[in-house]
């Protein structure tokens, strides 16, 4: 792991990454050659022309027609070229290739959730190198934004609907995924690893995550508990993150905003992980999202034989 | 004019001009460009709530049709003559007071405020009748009886946007007829005059404006 | 445009040079009271002074824990409650309760009617009323706070902010009460400068400050209703769920966003344009030159403001709005940069055979071309659609938005406010510490917010509380955050600086001449030094151009021949 960027930018990591970064450079120099030019100038002048006496009062200059127009002229030549420029390489980001491998995206406070094509689903976002990946994002609750800076890719993750994003990982690294788009007390934590993987270590990874069947219920859910990003917000080992960590905690009486009080049996934790809001335990927030009330039969037992193990 | 002392000015000038002008012309100009910016302002505040009727019928024209039908453009149209006409008792308040015609003005503007109430009272039994059947802008949505069928996605779009429309427009009827009762009150103690007659003037241009906003509400929202 | 062959005409009254006022406006009325119930425009503009610094400290203060909680990975200072609320309310305060207002309702309100000759604005009352209405606005704005806080950033994003707390009610309200005090500047200024120009001041006579004024004014009437009712929308939505922003009731939240921009960036342009307006005053006052390129600048503020309502959309470049609109967005976006980039070249071009003298103003006026120049040039690198992409919603936008908000408005109206100082308070501030702060505020302003540029195109979010987990693939993340926040303690060191020598010299300063630095503007030929009450003695005849040196004999004193070409023709340009 480790950066090999230049003073601006990040190192390059996909295919699309050199024209992007092309681009900022004609952009960044041209825009020093202007920065030194007017403050080199202005420089200049204020000492050249610095006053000599309180009396000076030097007679005005005449406009000169060439010089304003110049200065019209060429910037516009200028910026329209880099609209152009942009607006071809942004048409390329915007449109992912026709044979790309699509994996669905789903944005939550505070986690990112990946899902595969074959069901497998994940917290880490897996690609394969060197091979167009589609990303059909979507969020649960708020707005959300998908960002992998080596990638130069962004977009934002919009409730109700789907926004998309493509790249083609370049090398076999680990990256970050950042949400850049403002969304409550943990949005600076929410972060996720994309693998870049060889399209071997891919597809055996991909075969892994499919829940095994023959681990025991308390290993699946041991996974599932990393998949569904429950490790996000309950810990195991006490501490408390954003709800109750899980150490300890099954069979325990808990007690309620409203008073009431119950046992952390099977069936409450069954309710808490479908209806989140139905019992909040004094001292938490109700923050959880009822993202998973997709989750079958099974997997739910798995759940709840993983937190039982919980000492 | 140009370099008269202060003193000498105020020697001069009648009661209601302002000492910073110079002539009672250049401040009843001033006060008429300075309401028609303010009234552009209200154009842009109102056209705010056009622009997200316009997108949300777009998006869903056959609901926000369906769901119009439950507004009754008969009363609609009753509200709309009678705005029309306040504007035109207003004017001719204007008109009066052009020509020192007290009491003509102050029973035109008495029409007015009559007329903005008789507008208000429509309104108030359109919004009660849809309350009657539970229609509730937002969260409160819940049409039952007759109007359980409007029960269907995006109809509560509609009618949330109906009742901010028609309800922030008619918290501005409700201001006018505040600043009308003000008026009259002036008008009886003889402020107004053929030469001076700001305020009534400022206030007939706040009530066009009032009055035109309902004219495109009528029939984006009743009849189509 | 008069040239400069053409012969002097009659000379105004001016050359009566009345004495320096004791009978000022200042003095002329004692007691709190007078202050709060004047109409005279020359002390609503203190009395803006005076709330808008207040506010300025706040927002400031609120900026110094943001970034100190940012020294360390981690906690620092703050959890991220805390932290999140805390850039949220410095960018509301310093947004909507202090730029916005800013430059107009200071400087505007003072100096505006006596540069176009007149006596107060059209409606002093309106004007009295609008302050009244900015301070109930900011009163909510304190009230959000109390009632536990926002954290949704000054965007207010939904559907984040209408889930969240009922803070939410409270801003909107602030924001849209502020609003109003605005439209009522706005109005005002726009008639008083159509109706209210002394004789012979024409249009193309009028102070470039005039103009940029004005075509402030026209944004703030018709862009300001447009956030009040994206205000209203959002208060009755958080309220009622009308559902018109939540897409959970049918609603769309980038609706939203395109509501909200469409205000906000003209808003932009209401804290730029004034700004400018300040630069091109002091290059002509202090390079004693004609404004290079007057109709230019005069017409390019008016285009700005025009051209500012179509670009509203580059903020929303990844937001999910259609890829045309985004095409279209950034190609508007370019053409506004042309008339930005004229008013640059022709301030630099003013100083060319000027005779340059660089007092505190004017070291804040190059200072502006410096920073504005870097912020401006950022604004066209993320204006383009693919390096956008990558540089949306880090720290390169915040490094952007800071360069041209605060290195090109703050930078402008600290100028300005030393440029009028001896004008509004007839004293003089101390020449070496304004040198020294403006060196403070120099190094510590590029300290802290170049480091952001690099920060933000490395991958650096923005509103983040903490960076700990970045540090393994982004270890430069740690250092660039302290340099930035080491800057920031600079920053405010040089801040402070100004803070104090100028109440200083409201106790101990020299008595300030009636025009020091040799302007020609009508507040220092024509008025008292502070001024009377009414402005004028006798309303003034204008004569000639506000840049018109060369030909100011009744100013200046007789010209020598040694000064250039003796016979007054005007020197060709290069």
């Amino acid at each position: 792991m480790g950066d090999n960027g230049t003073l601006w930018l990040p190192e390059r990591a996909s295919t699309m990454a050199g024209e992007v970064d092309a681009l900022f450079y004609f952009i960044y120099w041209v825009s020093v050659i202007f920065f030194i030019g007017v403050t080199g100038t202005m420089v200049y002048f204020s000492y050249k022309y610095r006053r000599r006496s309180e009396a000076d009062r030097p007679a005005p200059i005449r406009e000169n027609k060439l010089v304003e127009a110049s200065w019209i002229v060429i910037p516009t030549i200028l910026v329209s070229l880099v609209f152009t420029w942009g607006f071809k390489t942004f048409i390329k980001l915007s449109v992912a290739p026709p044979n790309s491998y699509e994996i669905t995206v789903r944005a939550q406070k505070w986690a990112w959730q990946f899902e595969y094509p074959n069901g497998a689903t994940s917290n880490e976002l897996h690609v394969p190198v060197s091979r167009p990946v589609k990303l059909r994002m979507s969020s649960v609750d708020v707005l959300h934004s998908f960002f992998v800076p080596e990638f130069r890719v962004k977009h934002d993750v919009v409730p109700n609907r789907y926004t998309t994003v493509w790249f083609e990982a370049t090398r076999q690294d680990t990256f970050q995924v950042m949400c850049t788009e403002y969304c409550g007390t943990l949005h600076s934590s929410m972060l996720a690893y994309v693998i870049v993987q060889s399209q071997d270590e891919f597809n055996q990874w991909l075969a892994e995550s499919l829940l095994d069947e023959s681990a025991t219920p308390a290993e699946r859910g041991a996974l599932l508990y990393q998949q569904q990003a429950c490790n996000g917000c309950h810990s195991l080992d006490g501490t408390v993150v954003i709800g109750p960590s899980f150490q300890g905690l099954f069979g325990t009486p808990r007690t309620f905003e409203d008073g009431a009080t119950a046992t952390a049996d099977a069936n409450y934790i069954r309710e808490s992980i479908l209806e989140p809001s139905a019992k909040i335990v004094q001292g938490f927030a109700p923050v959880m999202p009822a993202a998973y009330s997709g989750l079958s039969e099974e997997e739910l037992s798995a759940l709840i034989a993983f937190i039982q193990e919980q000492q | 004019m140009a370099n008269t002392t202060a003193a000498e000015a105020h020697a001069h000038h009648p009661p209601h001009l302002q000492h910073h002008f110079v002539t009672s012309e250049q401040q009843f100009d001033a006060a008429k460009q300075g309401m028609w910016l303010f009234l552009i302002t209200e154009i842009l505040l109102f056209s705010g709530m056009f622009v997200a009727y316009t997108v949300y019928r777009v998006w869903h024209p056959e609901v926000f049709a369906q769901a119009s039908e439950l507004l009754d453009w008969r009363l609609g149209m009753l509200n709309t003559i009678v705005l029309l006409t306040s504007s035109l008792t207003v004017a001719l308040s204007i008109h009066f007071a052009q020509q020192d015609k007290q009491r003509q003005m102050l029973i035109c503007l008495v029409l007015t405020i009559l007329c903005a109430g008789l507008f208000m009272f429509v309104k108030y039994i359109e919004y009660t009748g849809k309350f009657s059947h539970g229609i509730f802008p937002g969260a409160g949505y819940a049409p039952h009886g007759d109007y359980a069928s409007y029960d269907i996605a995006y109809a509560p779009l509609f009618f949330s946007i109906y009742f901010v429309m028609t309800g922030i427009h008619g918290f501005h009827v409700l201001i006018g007829m505040g600043i009308f009762i003000w008026l009259i009150t002036r008008v009886a103690r003889g402020h107004f005059s053929s030469a001076y007659y700001t305020p009534v003037e400022l206030t007939g241009l706040f009530w066009h404006l009032v009055d035109i906003i309902w004219i495109f509400l009528f029939p984006l929202l009743y009849l189509i | 445009m008069e040239s400069a062959t053409q012969p002097v005409g009659a000379a105004p009254q001016a050359a009566e040079a009345p004495p320096s006022g004791t009978h000022n406006y200042l003095t002329h009325e004692r007691g709190l009271w007078s202050w709060l119930t004047t109409i005279d425009h020359k002390r609503i503009g203190i009395l803006y002074a005076i709330s808008l610094a207040t506010f300025f400290l706040v927002g400031g203060v609120l900026a110094m824990l943001v970034r100190m909680e940012l020294l360390t990975p981690g906690e620092t200072i703050m959890g991220a409650d805390a932290y999140n609320q805390s850039f949220t309310l410095h960018a509301v305060v310093m947004v909507f309760l202090f730029l916005i207002p800013g430059i107009p309702a200071v400087l505007g309100n003072f100096i505006l009617p006596i540069h176009i000759g007149a006596k107060d604005v059209a409606f002093p009352r309106l004007n009295l009323a609008s302050w009244y209405i900015f301070m109930i606005g900011a009163t909510f704005a304190i009230g959000s706070v109390l009632v536990g806080g926002i954290d949704t950033g000054w965007t207010f994003y939904t559907p984040y902010s209408s889930q969240g707390s009922n803070a939410v009610l409270f801003m909107t309200t602030a924001v849209f009460i502020a609003g109003f005090a605005g439209i009522f500047t706005g109005i005002n200024f726009i008639v008083t400068v159509h109706k209210m120009r002394a004789p012979g001041m024409t249009w193309n006579r009028l102070p470039l400050f005039v103009w940029a004024i004005y075509s402030t004014a026209i944004v703030q009437v018709l862009a300001t209703p447009v956030i009040g009712i994206t205000m209203v929308l959002l208060f009755l939505e958080k309220f009622m769920q009308i559902g018109i922003f939540d897409p959970a009731l049918g609603g769309d939240p980038v609706l939203f966003q395109h509501f909200f921009w469409f205000y906000s960036h003209p808003a932009v342009y209401i804290m730029i344009l004034p700004a400018m307006g300040i630069i091109s005053e002091l290059m002509g006052t202090f390079s004693r030159q004609k404004v290079s390129g007057y109709t230019f600048i005069a017409l390019s503020s008016v285009a700005i403001a025009f051209l500012g309502f179509l670009v509203w959309g580059h903020h929303m470049f990844v937001a999910g709005q259609s890829p045309i609109s985004s095409i279209i967005f950034s190609m508007l976006t370019f053409l506004i940069g042309i008339p930005t980039g004229i008013k640059v070249f022709n301030w630099v071009t003013t100083m060319y055979r000027g005779s340059v003298w660089l007092q505190t103003p004017m070291l804040y006026a190059l200072m502006f071309l410096f920073l504005f120049t870097i912020g401006g040039l950022t604004g066209i690198m993320v204006g383009v659609l693919a390096v956008d992409v990558h540089l949306h919603d880090t720290y390169f936008i915040v490094a952007h938005f800071h360069y041209v908000m605060m290195g090109g408005t703050v930078i402008a109206l600290i100028g300005g406010l030393h440029y009028w100082w001896p004008k509004i308070t007839g004293k003089m501030y101390n020449e070496r510490a304004g040198k020294i702060a403006a060196a403070l505020v120099f190094v510590g302003f590029n300290l802290t917010f170049f480091t952001q540029f690099i920060l933000g195109s490395r991958g650096m979010p923005r509103r983040y509380y903490d960076y700990a987990d970045l540090l393994d693939r982004h270890p430069e993340f740690l250092g660039l955050h302290q340099a930035s926040t080491v800057g920031s303690w600079i920053l405010a060191l040089g801040l402070f600086l100004i803070l104090f020598y100028m109440l200083w010299s409201l106790f101990k300063g020299k008595q300030a001449p009636q025009n020091p630095w040799g302007a020609l503007t009508l507040e220092w030929t024509h008025t008292t030094t502070p001024p009377s009450p009414h402005n004028f003695d006798r309303t003034p005849l204008v004569t000639r151009g506000p840049y018109d040196f060369y030909l100011a004999d009744d100013v200046f004193g007789p010209r020598h021949t040694g000064d250039g070409a003796g016979d007054g023709a005007a020197q060709e340009g290069a």
